[in-house]
């Protein structure tokens, strides 16, 4: 193992106590709908300039990892995403939640998160200069295709309602353009609004669209919020570890399509959270039953979006390029402290870089036993608080968790109308995942297939640009498997229905 | 009664004599530095910068927050609404704060930003990765002669510094050449090094963030700059061109005006720190001072620049 010699530098009393108190207050702070890994990190900035570099480091690796595991909580137990990372994890998870499965389902996405945040780590230390120029590879075209890659989940997600679910995706898709366009600078659909100058915030709409229904069907039904069956069962660990054990290859190749998205700069946690889960589903034999509380699909999620950790320090670390933007606020604190980030990172400042990511090992599996007590905690907490003060609590952190993330009272009101629309639109079968991802993708797609088309037009090359590069042509694969293998596969079960039959 | 009135007069007199002495003693509490940017920028980053210093030469903290948006004009639009007390400061940007209210209506116009100092920018460079076929200025404005056009080059944003030096720069060599912009210096950056692009309008700090992976043939400085001795300016290859990315400070208008001056002073006392100059000059950026008496003048001067460059590029009408 590279580096080995700095195992025990990472392991001195003060960084133990600063990777087990980043993963806590992390996994806190992601709990909380509104406060995101960027935002736990840039607080914690001052407090790293007094700290050597890899302390630092470690430190705010901790908080970051834990604040992506934390956000599976709301998202399971809240169907509100805490973090966009976790905005498949709400898919399956609050239908576990909602049939009394809400202690198994913290518990899976915990060890998903652990199994996640050690590949991603791991592939950090073997393979991080050779993977980082994965992140270079990707030009303007591929982004605009990976986000095309990532619409065509909307035909899976809204099986048998194919209609609606394409009506929300345009929906999100218009509310991409609001506001001050990010690399044209036109001022598009604000009506001559200050409000909307900002544009739809991602984090506000999540918390809109998906938290707001469920906090006016909670005041509206009298049912309790979560069904509870049993009593206490401890962390049905046992039951989750054989879970997690059958579908090791789920968590596998889930953690490795995360760390791979995570090194993409212009991807992020959502995406991986969104291609693991679209994969694990295409490949399951369960697949119907994705959607209605599977657990193969918390997994695949919450394994992926912490995967995402380890990736996305990739090209931060060796190129000076942030993976994610948590990252580029890591960056921005080692500039400060005087570290250089560069392909020379790694031999000549093995120190720092090594005992950093043996810090990150050690975060991620100091997350199991606090991810795991923390979310018994919460679970119990959602379960038993009465629903007259669950309610006002809830709708509290949603103001002050959209208020926070730009310091902004517009996107407080756009968090709340979009909430309003989206419960009515719930009520008459538009769910707000293809919104969702319309609002998320449409940004990456518009601002790839502008650079793409200004290159292409510029070289005089506009076919070869959009189909003649491999990468590109590997995803346009991927988006016709995609699309075609449900109506393929259909239509192979039948004929093996017929010849059985015969 | 008289006499009752008259002590009442008295103490009304004395009231606001007494909170000036208050505030002689400016800061007594922590000052809020709000960055109209998400965190990790370079607006941030250089604002970090300043936060230690802050601390050492005046006993408070300097807090930062952010309020991005609409590239700066959500915070722009709200800043004369918050309080004028000095203890709210936001950063500024140039071009921003002179290019977006002639684009469209964004809530503020130039001459509502109450600036107090600009205290550095980030010149202009033209970037080209290491094993660039481009060695000098010459070879870029030659293959741009021949293919018309075809030469392309990323840059952050439109609108911004890196786009207002593309124009500026095609129009004095007499050049065609295609910008592609992309969101953030960072993706720029990607995207040169990837090879996506030919070469990149980015700034000095790109040459010091990625040194040995990128060249800068040219900077838009009067001067060299002290950490790329070797790259020469833009003025003596024969090109006027001096700019970048400004970046100073402002309150709300309604601060009071001996709170702005000390403020003024203030940051002019950080940008005299030998230590601070070293810090950012190894960033790549290069240090300026205009203060408070001279911001005006100092606005008036770019805004001609950028305007007349921005109208010619169509990006306002």
């Amino acid at each position: 193992m590279p580096g080995f010699e700095y195992l025990l530098d990472a392991l001195t009393p003060l960084n133990i106590l600063l990777a087990l108190g980043g993963v806590i207050a992390g996994t806190v702070i992601g709990s909380l709908p509104g406060l995101t890994a960027t935002m736990a990190v840039a607080v914690l900035v001052p407090v790293t300039f007094s700290m050597a570099p890899a302390s630092a480091l470690i430190l705010m690796g901790a908080i970051y990892t834990g604040a992506i595991y934390g956000g599976a909580y709301a998202a399971i137990l809240l169907n509100t995403p805490g973090t966009p990372s976790a905005i498949a994890t709400t898919f399956d998870g609050f239908p576990m939640a909602k049939r009394g499965d809400g202690d198994l389902a913290v518990t899976l996405a915990c060890l998903a998160s652990v199994s996640g945040g050690l590949v991603g780590a791991a592939f950090l230390l073997v393979l991080a200069p050779p993977l980082a120029t994965v992140a270079l590879a990707f030009g303007p075209v591929e982004y605009f295709w990976l986000a095309v890659f990532g619409l065509t989940l909307i035909s899976a997600l809204s099986e048998g309602n194919l209609l609606k679910g394409l009506i929300g995706a345009c929906f999100g898709l218009l509310l991409s353009g609001v506001g001050v366009a990010e690399i044209s600078a036109d001022v598009r659909f604000t009506f001559g609004s200050q409000v909307l100058l900002g544009g739809i915030e991602t984090v506000s709409a999540l918390i809109g669209l998906y938290c707001i229904p469920v906090l006016i069907d909670l005041v509206a039904t009298p049912d309790r919020h979560l069904k509870v069956t049993h009593a206490p069962r401890g962390f049905r660990l046992a039951e989750a570890l054989a879970i997690s054990w059958r579908h090791k290859w789920n968590l596998l190749r889930s953690s490795v399509i995360g760390t791979l998205v995570g090194i993409l700069p212009g991807a992020g946690g959502s995406i991986a959270g969104l291609v693991a889960y679209s994969e694990a589903r295409r490949v399951s034999p369960r697949r119907e039953h994705f959607g209605q509380g599977e657990p193969e699909g918390v997994q695949a999620t919450e394994s992926a979006n912490n995967a995402t950790v380890g990736g996305g320090f990739i090209p931060t670390l060796v190129l000076g390029i942030p993976g994610t933007p948590p990252d580029a606020v890591i960056l921005g604190a080692l500039l400060i402290q005087g570290v250089r980030t560069g392909p020379n990172l790694f031999t000549e400042e093995g120190s720092i870089v090594y005992t950093f990511i043996y810090g990150l090992f050690l975060a991620t599996i100091l997350m199991l036993p606090a991810g795991l007590v923390i979310g018994r905690y919460a679970y119990k907490t959602i379960v038993t608080v009465p629903k007259a003060m669950l309610v006002p609590t809830v709708a509290f952190m949603t103001l002050i968790g959209t208020y926070s993330i730009r310091n902004s009272v517009s996107d407080v009101i756009i968090m709340i109308t979009l909430g309003v629309v989206g419960w009515i639109l719930n009520r008459v079968g538009f769910s707000p995942s293809p919104i969702v991802l319309g609002l998320i993708l449409g940004r990456i797609a518009e601002q790839g297939f502008v650079q793409a088309w200004t290159i292409g037009a510029a070289t005089e090359n506009l076919t070869g640009m959009f189909f003649g590069r491999p990468i590109s042509l590997g995803i346009i694969a991927f988006i016709a498997l995609s699309l075609f293998y449900p109506l393929v596969r259909a239509r192979w079960v039948g004929r093996r229905r017929k010849i059985d039959a015969d | 009664m008289n006499l009752r009135k008259l002590g009442l007069a008295a103490l009304c007199l004395a009231l606001p004599l007494s909170a000036t002495v208050a505030e002689d003693s400016y800061p007594s509490k922590p000052v809020n530095y709000i960055i109209p940017f998400g965190p990790g920028g370079e607006s941030d980053i250089t604002a970090r910068h300043q936060q230690p210093y802050f601390k050492e030469m005046f006993g408070q903290d300097l807090v930062i927050s952010y309020k991005p948006g609409g590239g700066g004009a959500v915070g722009w639009s709200q800043l004369n609404g918050m309080k004028g007390d000095g203890y709210t400061i936001m950063g500024i940007n140039l071009p921003h704060i002179i290019i977006k209210p002639q684009q469209k209506d964004v809530g503020f116009t130039t001459e509502d930003i109450a600036g107090v100092y600009m205290f550095h920018y980030t010149p202009d460079a033209l970037v080209v990765t290491e094993d660039s076929p481009f060695k000098t200025l010459q070879d870029v404005v030659d293959y741009a002669k021949e293919n018309p056009g075809k030469l392309t080059l990323s840059g952050s944003g439109k609108g911004t510094a890196n786009h207002l030096a593309q124009i500026r720069f095609d129009q004095m060599a007499g050049i065609k050449t295609t910008y592609v912009a992309f969101k953030g210096t960072g993706k720029a950056v990607t995207a040169l090094l990837g090879d996506q692009v030919l070469a990149e309008w980015g700034y000095t700090s790109v040459g010091a963030a990625h040194e040995g992976k990128v060249r800068l043939l040219a900077v838009a400085m009067e001067e060299r700059h002290p950490k790329f001795p070797d790259v020469p300016t833009f003025k003596e290859l024969g090109f006027d061109l001096v700019g970048g990315a400004y970046r100073g400070i402002a309150v709300p208008k309604s601060t009071p005006e001996e709170i702005q001056v000390q403020l003024s002073e203030m940051i002019g006392k950080i940008n005299a720190d030998p230590d601070f100059r070293a810090r950012m000059e190894n960033d790549g950026m290069a240090l300026l001072d205009i203060d408070r008496a001279d911001y005006q003048a100092f606005i008036d001067k770019q805004a001609e620049a950028y305007i007349a460059a921005a109208r010619e590029a169509g990006v306002i009408e």
